[in-house]
């Protein structure tokens, strides 16, 4: 069985993100850049199914200009057989991403795809559920356990009063919560053989899709800070300035 | 203008989180319908008729809707879609679900988790965890919006709207539900309870989760956790607070043994009154609390539970 896991780089997230004087946007030069917490867990998974035998190869995405190659070469130091960069300089709305991950699935035909539940930029939460709405596969959201059983995967998800599991034919889509594995780290050795491992650069124009954004980006601001209150010495004193300052309790 | 909301509930009760969505809708302006699909969901329907400012209720009652399944869900929503300019759902993990799924069938934009109105097409988000707020225009002539309910408040419940039933089933028959493990709980949902109480790492382990019982007792309080307290395995994963787990914004919120990272402070900062406990003074949680104290939560902690 092939899998396709579409990865994003992204501010690492170590790092607090800084907003631009103009507030025209979030301020990335010279920033740490990594691949998505949640898309390494899907690259995770997808190695962790292959060591398991149910995956035969693992093809990951990614789309941007060529400074994503270095997140795809972490994904195949990871893992991963060979990468597809899809080139572009735009920055585009999920919808988009997901039109031009239509086209690798049609290309590549995998029957199972890994996403990340949501990047840690722009927050979204929409590709993999776009991509299934795009290709009609069924969907397993914010997944803390998949199990492949014949034509069918089985998927547990992290809900909001707790966990629901749900059974996909395949193809589908997965998307990855925290929860889902702990991913490794590449060895030297595995990084060195990443280097060597097929990387495919396709220009976004090739697929005649239109891109057109879909969503202005009027501002940026940063958001309202909070003063720091006071420090107190006992409980009885919280006690006390929760009653009569803040009224919050009786 | 005409606004369709889709209604959260679990088949028996109506979520708060609908009246905060409705809220977010009147701003937009318009004539605003609830879908409410589900299974045996009569109640609910009932109670949707009584959400103040909308027209009508629109009830799909089937199967097929019974565990709001993505792949059915939206479809329903698809087929209904050309009546309305906006489309709006909860940002829980329902709404996260489907509602992308609706944007793409349509061929637009999703606006995810938006905080405030501008206009009809413009929203405000958090993005990058909250350490930036976004204003966004869309330019599509239908939006999908998915509110982040701590932003707006619940509409009244005093209304009478008409219910129509619709008998559209879409089936897709690719997806199927197998079994739920909700987490029983007496105290209220940590989405919709007043007060909440976390604990993090400091609770060094999942049994001394208990000294926050005897407190949420007296306080009607909802109990949450950290991610570093959920990672370590103290507690279940549906209690995290934070941005990748639940959004909250009680009127009180008391943060023991938690030290406050970006994630959390992402999840809980919009509380109206916050109270750190914690032992490190230099811990970040006692800058965006109200009030502070330096003390040992495991001494800390029987003392406020006994003096309540």
């Amino acid at each position: 069985m092939k899998v396709l896991v579409p990865i994003k780089r992204v501010i690492d997230y170590n790092v607090k993100v800084r907003v631009k004087p103009d507030n025209s946007d979030v301020d990335l030069a010279n920033t740490k850049m990594a691949i998505n917490p949640f898309c390494e867990i899907a690259v995770e998974e997808a190695v962790r199914l292959k060591e398991a035998g149910t995956v035969s190869e693992i093809i990951v995405v990614s789309i941007g200009d060529k400074s994503c190659q270095e997140q795809l070469r972490t994904a195949l130091a990871l893992g991963a057989d060979r990468a597809i960069q899809i080139d572009t300089d735009q920055s585009l709305d999920a919808l988009n991403i997901a039109k031009l991950l239509q086209k690798i699935v049609e290309e590549e035909q995998p029957q199972l795809i890994i996403l990340g539940k949501q990047s840690i930029d722009s927050d979204n939460n929409q590709t993999g559920q776009m991509l299934a709405a795009l290709t009609g596969m069924a969907q397993g959201t914010f997944a803390s356990e998949v199990k492949v059983e014949g034509d069918k995967i089985h998927v547990t998800r992290e809900v909001d009063g707790g966990l629901q599991t749900l059974v996909l034919k395949l193809p589908a889509i997965v998307t990855t919560d925290l929860r889902l594995n702990e991913p490794r780290y590449a060895s030297l050795p595995n990084i060195m053989k990443a280097k060597r491992k097929p990387l495919v650069i396709k220009p976004a124009s090739d697929f005649s899709i239109n891109l057109t954004a879909r969503t202005k980006l009027l501002k940026v601001t940063p958001p309202a800070q909070r003063q720091a209150g006071i420090m107190l010495d006992t409980i009885d004193e919280l006690i006390e300035k929760l009653k009569n300052e803040a009224k919050v309790i009786s | 203008m005409s606004i369709l909301v889709i209604a959260e509930h679990d088949n028996t009760s109506l979520k708060a989180d609908t009246l905060k969505t409705v809220s977010a809708a009147q701003k937009i302006g318009g004539d605003i319908t609830l879908l409410v699909a589900g299974f045996n969901c009569q109640e609910v329907v009932n109670a949707a008729a009584n959400v103040n400012s909308i027209c009508k209720v629109i009830a799909c009652d089937n199967q097929a809707y019974e565990h709001q399944l993505a792949e059915n869900i939206s479809s329903l929503v698809v087929e209904l879609a050309t009546d309305y300019e906006h489309i709006l759902a909860a940002a829980l993990t329902t709404g996260k679900n489907f509602m992308p799924r609706v944007a793409a069938l349509l061929d637009v934009a999703q606006i995810s988790d938006i905080i405030e109105v501008v206009n009809s097409n413009t929203f405000v988000r958090p993005i990058y965890a909250g350490n930036a707020i976004a204003t966004v225009q869309s330019l599509d002539n239908k939006k999908v919006i998915t509110v982040r309910t701590t932003g707006f408040n619940a509409t009244e419940t005093d209304g009478s709207a008409e219910i129509m039933s619709l008998d559209i089933i879409t089936d897709a028959g690719i997806s199927s539900h197998i079994s739920d493990e909700l987490t029983e709980s007496e105290r209220p949902d940590l989405g919709a309870a007043g007060v909440v109480i976390s604990g993090g790492r400091g609770m060094q382990n999942g049994d001394n989760f208990q000294l926050l019982d005897g407190i949420a007792d007296k306080l009607g309080a909802a109990i949450g956790a950290s991610r570093a307290a959920v990672d370590a395995g103290f507690v279940p994963n549906d209690m995290q607070v934070g941005q990748t787990g639940k959004i909250v914004a009680p009127d009180l919120y008391i943060a023991v043994g938690i030290s406050g990272a970006i994630q959390h402070l992402a999840g809980m900062k919009d509380s109206k009154v916050i109270v750190a406990i914690n032992k490190d003074p230099e811990a970040p949680i006692f800058q965006v609390a109200d009030y502070g104290v330096v003390a040992d939560l495991f001494e800390a902690l029987p003392e406020l539970e006994s003096k309540l």
